[in-house]
């Protein structure tokens, strides 16, 4: 656990712009001053373009069939080839892209909101409050993300929004316990106790005067964590608990290309490799953002 | 020390009993009535409510989870809806091939990553520190799946130097050892990735604590210094995720088992899925949470006799 981010620590009111700012500064910083940072970052904004423009570039209906064409290795006229079906693969890729990104970024956010929540709340007020949530949350993290997931998925069913919230369910504990260690630290500091000598409230001061410090720290996590549920979604949609057929979603693709592999390694191999990619991008910016906020470790984990 | 014991051991069984009364919370709320599964749609209502009356479906809700505790501590976890044999005897008769599997990915992948780790942080900042971390880094980024097709594809389709079909079903050593070699591998890559991350900044706090300096300064040999001073100190943090990644490990085991068509724990629940086998999920869930929960507690007793200072606590 690194310490917290006590440099972003705010000594006037208005503290959450003065923050973010820090915040903002610190991610520039990470960009620009690590090259690995700055190439996740070019290859993350790149498939985020590519995603929102899917409908107007991808030369082919991600859904159309054609069985002629069924199979194909790369061309000129299907770059990355056809799928068993003759559908374009490069077309589904890009519009698959929509679906990692709306799941990976939407289920984070939840957890984000939710976990910090949590961890502000039982890091506040300390005591038996703090022992049953943190209890709790340890039980959840005893489970890999990918068995959580599964179990989830499989009771509520497969839609976006069951696969969005099963994913946040996973990833809760880990903000809860990101956001709760700073604040209990945060919590003797003198700032807090001169609001609370002002007489302000349990609430204001927790989002006024502690959330903001805790900010840095829940976007580094929220990285890393993007990362994981990018994987998380594209190995439940491989397993066959993603969002039904025909929609285009990489680990989908990838289920149906492993079934004819023996036949044409291009229909599991590419979107194979754009989930790679992506989650490698991500995890490169968490990388980066961890150091800028915690230089002294210098890339440790 | 018996003190810290005890409380790790009642913690696993508060999460045990937690996680079980949510199993057949979840299992109840699961859509559609078990019983129309089994029998289907045009079953008769007496044979549904004969069936409903055997699966003790007819009594109240407080003495179906008293019944439901009791049978999953007592390994009786119902019959599988699709094959009609007890879910335990199927689970049993898989485990030892996804066990086989985690083992000696655990094993290669702390063979492979703690030295990859430890050799990034003697040479922090240099090429090696930076080739480690790249590989590392793409290691706990790839999915199983992707890293086990790309294996597949490789190894098996192009070089076919290892049969497609994992089967584990190999009677000599030397055929068990081919099965298992490309689905182990794919699994102990990931696990080196996680080894190797947290080695390197273990190793990197412990180099710059004053003791070390102190080795150092009087002027033992720098290898020394590492293997014998640095080294020890270095491990706890390790073993704790070792642990934790072992869930990871298991986890990645479904996938793996998937790609490489291996029995396991993971072939027998993504089947489970498919047929809406219920008691077999159910089961899997216990399953799932009963090995979670042993890994847990083994790593905080191995966690408190490596670092003396967790007995205080």
């Amino acid at each position: 656990m690194s310490e917290p981010a006590t440099t972003a620590a705010p000594r006037q009111r208005n503290e959450f712009l003065l923050v973010t700012g820090n915040a903002l500064r610190f991610a520039g910083r990470a960009v620009t001053g690590h090259p690995t940072t700055l190439v996740g970052t070019i290859v993350f904004v790149t498939i985020v373009v590519l995603a929102l423009l899917a409908p107007i570039i991808a030369p082919y209906d991600p859904v159309a069939q054609s069985i002629v064409n069924r199979l194909q290795g790369p061309s000129w006229a299907h770059w990355l080839g056809t799928d068993y079906y003759g559908r374009d693969i490069l077309s589904r890729l890009l519009h698959g892209a929509r679906y990692s990104l709306v799941i990976g970024i939407a289920s984070i956010s939840l957890a984000v909101v939710v976990g910090s929540l949590i961890g502000l709340v039982a890091g506040y007020f300390g005591g038996r409050i703090d022992i049953v949530i943190m209890q709790a949350m340890d039980v959840v993290l005893a489970f890999p993300a990918l068995i959580l997931g599964i179990i989830l998925v499989a009771v509520l069913g497969a839609s976006v929004t069951n696969i969005i919230i099963a994913i946040a369910f996973t990833a809760v504990p880990a903000f809860a316990r990101i956001a709760r260690a700073p604040v209990m630290a945060l919590r003797e500091r003198e700032f807090v106790q001169a609001g609370r000598a002002l007489g302000f409230s349990d609430l204001r001061i927790m989002f006024r005067h502690i959330l903001p410090n805790i900010i840095p720290e829940i976007i580094v996590m929220a990285s890393l964590w993007m990362a994981t549920a990018v994987r998380t979604e594209a190995s439940l949609a491989f397993i066959g608990l993603g969002i039904a057929p025909p929609t285009p979603t990489w680990g989908g693709m990838v289920r149906e290309g492993f079934e004819n592999i023996l036949d044409s390694y291009s229909v599991a191999l590419f979107p194979s490799l754009a989930v790679l990619v992506l989650v490698l991008a991500l995890n490169l910016i968490g990388d980066g953002l961890r150091d800028a906020i915690d230089p002294k470790l210098g890339s440790a984990s | 020390m018996l003190g810290f014991v005890l409380r790790r051991l009642g913690f696993a069984v508060i999460t045990l009993f937690a996680v079980l009364t949510l199993v057949f919370f979840v299992i109840r709320i699961l859509p559609g009535d078990p019983t129309l599964v089994i029998l289907g749609d045009q079953a008769s209502a007496q044979s549904i409510a004969l069936l409903r009356e055997r699966m003790g479906l007819d009594q109240p809700v407080w003495l179906q989870y008293l019944q439901f505790l009791g049978g999953a501590l007592r390994g009786d976890w119902g019959t599988s809806l699709v094959s009609g044999r007890p879910v335990i005897q199927e689970v049993l008769n898989v485990l030892p091939h996804t066990l086989e599997l985690t083992f000696v990915a655990l094993v290669l992948g702390v063979v492979l990553g703690l030295p990859a780790g430890i050799w990034a942080a003697v040479n922090r900042n240099r090429i090696p520190d930076y080739v480690t971390r790249i590989v590392s880094l793409l290691g706990l980024s790839a999915p199983a799946f992707v890293s086990g097709i790309v294996l597949l594809l490789v190894f098996s389709i192009m070089l076919r130097w290892f049969p497609v079909i994992s089967g584990g079903q190999g009677t000599t050593l030397l055929d068990r050892a081919r099965d298992l070699a490309l689905p182990a591998i794919n699994l102990a890559l990931i696990m080196a990735a996680y080894v190797t991350r947290v080695t390197r900044s273990s190793m990197l706090e412990v180099l710059s604590q004053d003791y070390v300096r102190t080795a150092m300064a009087k002027g033992a040999p720098a290898r020394a210094v590492v293997w014998r001073h640095a080294l020890r100190n270095c491990l706890i943090p390790v073993v704790t995720v070792v642990g934790l990644y072992l869930g990871i490990l298991i986890g990645n085991s479904v996938l793996t088992e998937i790609v490489f068509n291996r029995p396991g724990l993971g072939k027998l629940i993504v089947g489970a899925l498919n047929q809406r086998d219920y008691t077999m999920l159910q089961g899997m869930m216990v399953i799932y949470t009963l090995i979670v929960v042993l890994v847990n507690l083994l790593t905080d007793l191995v966690y408190g006799f490596i670092d003396p200072r967790v007995q205080y606590k």
